[in-house]
């Protein structure tokens, strides 16, 4: 699925950035491909908010359309 | 190459060049102080707007760079701190302890350089209060440099730092990017450059006439494995992460609690600077200093040494003179409105606000085809659109740079044109102040979705980190706002007086009167006004607050007056401004932005008039 679709307070596991200038300025913020991050905030139909950490990046919505990831749910498969 | 011989920096013989390195607001300026006390010179990076402040310790030389996530080319502050960073004998990184998963790339990046360095681990007081265990001794181990705990702001660890800055040593490199850098050690002058060329940066690449071998990519995911690795090292005990200014942060966020926070701000920003400054502080700078004492002073001068009333007296001294409106116009009114405008942009970006208002907006500006960054040269736009127009360099694409120009100079009206619009505006009532912004706001939003449809290409996305909640600092803030404000005067004020003396000229050859017989038929037939109103629009050439301060001595009626305001609004703005267009964007761009206006000016405002006169 994509990062669109990420919900408030899920744990993902990013798979591939679709966009190469994107991709590389990322992965210096620490989103890169396996990283484990969190959907800490959606603005309603704006940016998705990643944390890792206290570190937190705003990710626009068509920009989210374009990241593939995985949901992690630690806390339901314990 | 060197990095001084573009911004002109004296070395000394035998003395280091020590390089302050570190990401956005992790306190590096207070390092810097500390380091050179008060004697501080500021050079421009030429083609830039980023200035690099250098100083000295001692028989060294300390230089300043802008703060960066990483070196490389990914934009001009980048570019700058690059070619600083590259040569630097000896780097000061300053280390945002709270961050640090974010900041140790960089600090990883000038390991891989080879360059002895130092680091300042800043703000720990951040790290006690969020309740966080962090391991100095073992960060400085795993670096290999070594790590003095600070707390900059409140003096602590400065000691330290400076006692420290000759121990500073060379890291450990990643050993896997090192066995690639080493390839081209021998090619290149030294092994930072290398590194860039591993890297892919264009400029070196260019410089050595190498080509990439798409090896950045690589290099940069092995460099932010080791950053988790070490994270997770010396990381103890997390923080809950549940303080109040992270919790204000999110409510910043946050749409519900966000739009609120949003509006009050640019009300007491409306309040201070709209009213304040526009009003109280301007009709002092530039009425009683520069209207009663400067300008006499300069007439009476000039009538002297080149007789009263000659061509040379109006060239210099008269109504558009280069030694009386230019200096009124930039020093009596803009600079005090530009200072107020940067003073707040300052604080709302040292606090961490402004990022989140961009994230906030962005899908709203989406649909004009820019991206949440673009409120800035909006919200700019509303003190000065020259100043605006200067800062739409910092948008990603050309078509946004475009589609914020245009926006700009079409329909935001100026602080010092909205002092004079809601003066006449006020007496009208609240129907015809509403006819006014509806109109203003519709062809806002119709030339911003317009221009979206069809200009080519694609706008960038947002995406943009987030720094923590934290008090501005009064010192930073101030300086900021010197720094800008500063570099606005000298880059407006040469372009400024071109323009006056193109008006100067125009006048004296009578091109106004025949310009302003010329729209005539426009300004009765088409919009309904009496022919007089043809002059206050060729004011409005010159200042937009002449234009629409030349409508108060008409008689219009109440529907008049709105359909001129209106006009004025979408009229092209101030020559200053005109200047900047065409100096930023290319001629055919700049004419075509030039020329829209006057259009949608006439017949939007023709449409108004023929639905409400």
């Amino acid at each position: 699925m994509t990062l669109d679709k990420a919900k408030k307070g899920q744990t993902v596991i990013i798979k591939n950035i679709n966009d190469n200038e994107i991709r590389v300025q990322a992965i210096r913020l620490g989103l890169y491909e396996g990283a484990h991050v969190n959907c800490s905030g959606k603005i309603p139909f704006g940016p998705v908010i990643l944390s890792n950490r206290l570190q937190e990046i705003a990710v626009g919505r068509e920009l989210a359309k374009r990241i593939t990831i995985e949901v992690c749910d630690l806390k339901e498969g314990a | 190459m060197n990095c001084c011989d573009k911004i002109n920096i004296d070395i000394p013989k035998g003395a280091k060049k020590i390089v302050l390195a570190g990401n956005p607001n992790v306190g590096k300026s207070v390092f810097f102080n500390a380091l050179t006390g008060m004697y501080v010179d500021v050079s421009n990076f030429p083609g830039t707007t980023v200035d690099v402040s250098h100083g000295k310790f001692g028989n060294d030389v300390v230089i300043d760079t802008p703060g960066v996530y990483g070196v490389s080319s990914f934009n001009d502050e980048e570019r700058v701190a690059k070619d600083v960073i590259l040569y630097g004998d000896i780097i000061l990184n300053v280390v945002d302890a709270l961050h640090i998963e974010r900041d140790l790339f960089l600090t990883l990046q000038i390991m891989d350089m080879g360059k002895p360095m130092i680091v300042a681990l800043n703000m720990m007081d951040d790290i006690e209060r969020n309740g966080i265990d962090l391991d100095v001794k073992k960060l400085s181990e795993l670096l290999g440099v070594p790590v003095i705990p600070t707390v900059a702001v409140k003096g602590k660890g400065l000691e330290e730092v400076k006692k420290n800055i000759h121990n500073a040593k060379i890291g450990n490199a990643n050993p896997q990017i090192l066995e690639m850098v080493k390839e081209y050690i021998h090619k290149v002058g030294e092994q930072s450059e290398a590194l860039m060329v591993v890297e892919e940066d264009e400029d070196i690449l260019k410089e050595y006439s190498l080509t990439s071998k798409g090896k950045r990519e690589e290099v940069y995911r092995l460099r932010r494995e080791q950053v988790d690795k070490i994270v997770s090292e010396i990381i103890k005990k997390e923080g809950k992460g549940n303080t109040f200014r992270y919790k204000l942060g999110q409510y910043m966020l946050n749409p519900i609690t966000g739009i609120p926070m949003l509006a009050v701000s640019l009300y007491v920003m409306f309040k201070v600077i709209g009213v304040f400054v526009a009003g109280d502080v301007v009709g002092i700078t530039e009425g009683v200093i520069m209207g009663e004492h400067y300008e006499p002073f300069i007439r009476k001068i000039a009538s002297g040494l080149l007789g009263d009333n000659t061509l040379l007296y109006r060239v210099f001294a008269g109504e558009f003179g280069l030694f009386t409106l230019t200096p009124t116009y930039m020093l009596g009114l803009l600079l005090p409105l530009v200072i107020a405008f940067y003073f707040f942009m300052s604080i709302m970006e040292d606090s961490g606000y402004l990022p989140r208002i961009a994230a906030l907006v962005d899908r709203v500006l989406s649909f004009l085809g820019m991206n949440g960054r673009a409120i800035i040269p909006i919200i700019l736009g509303f003190g000065c659109i020259t100043m605006a127009t200067i800062t739409t360099r910092l948008l990603g694409t050309r078509r946004e740079k475009i589609i914020a120009t245009a926006l700009l100079g079409l329909t935001i009206p100026c602080s010092a044109q909205m002092g004079v619009i809601a003066g006449l505006i006020a007496p009208l009532g609240a129907k015809y102040l509403m006819i006014y912004s509806f109109t203003i706001l519709a062809v806002f939003v119709l030339t911003g979705t317009l221009l979206n449809k069809v200009l080519p290409g694609k706008s960038s996305d947002l995406f943009i980190d987030l720094p923590p909640i934290r008090m501005p600092r009064l010192s930073n803030v101030l300086s900021k706002t010197w720094t800008k404000s500063w570099m606005f005067i000298k880059e407006a004020t040469p372009l400024f007086a071109l323009g006056a003396l193109i008006i100067t000229i125009l006048n004296e050859t009578n091109a106004l009167v025949a310009i302003q017989d010329a729209v005539q038929p426009i300004t009765v037939g088409l919009l309904k006004l009496p022919k007089e109103a043809a002059n206050a629009f060729i004011m409005g050439i010159i200042r937009r607050d002449f234009g629409a301060a030349g409508l108060t001595d008409l008689s219009m009626s109440a529907s008049q007056t709105v359909v001129a305001l209106i006009v004025i609004t979408l009229f092209v703005p101030c020559i200053a401004s005109i200047m900047i267009l065409f100096k930023e964007r290319s001629k055919k761009e700049a004419i075509y932005i030039w020329l829209g206006s006057f259009v949608t000016a006439f017949l939007v405002g023709g449409a108004v008039a023929w639905m409400i006169i």
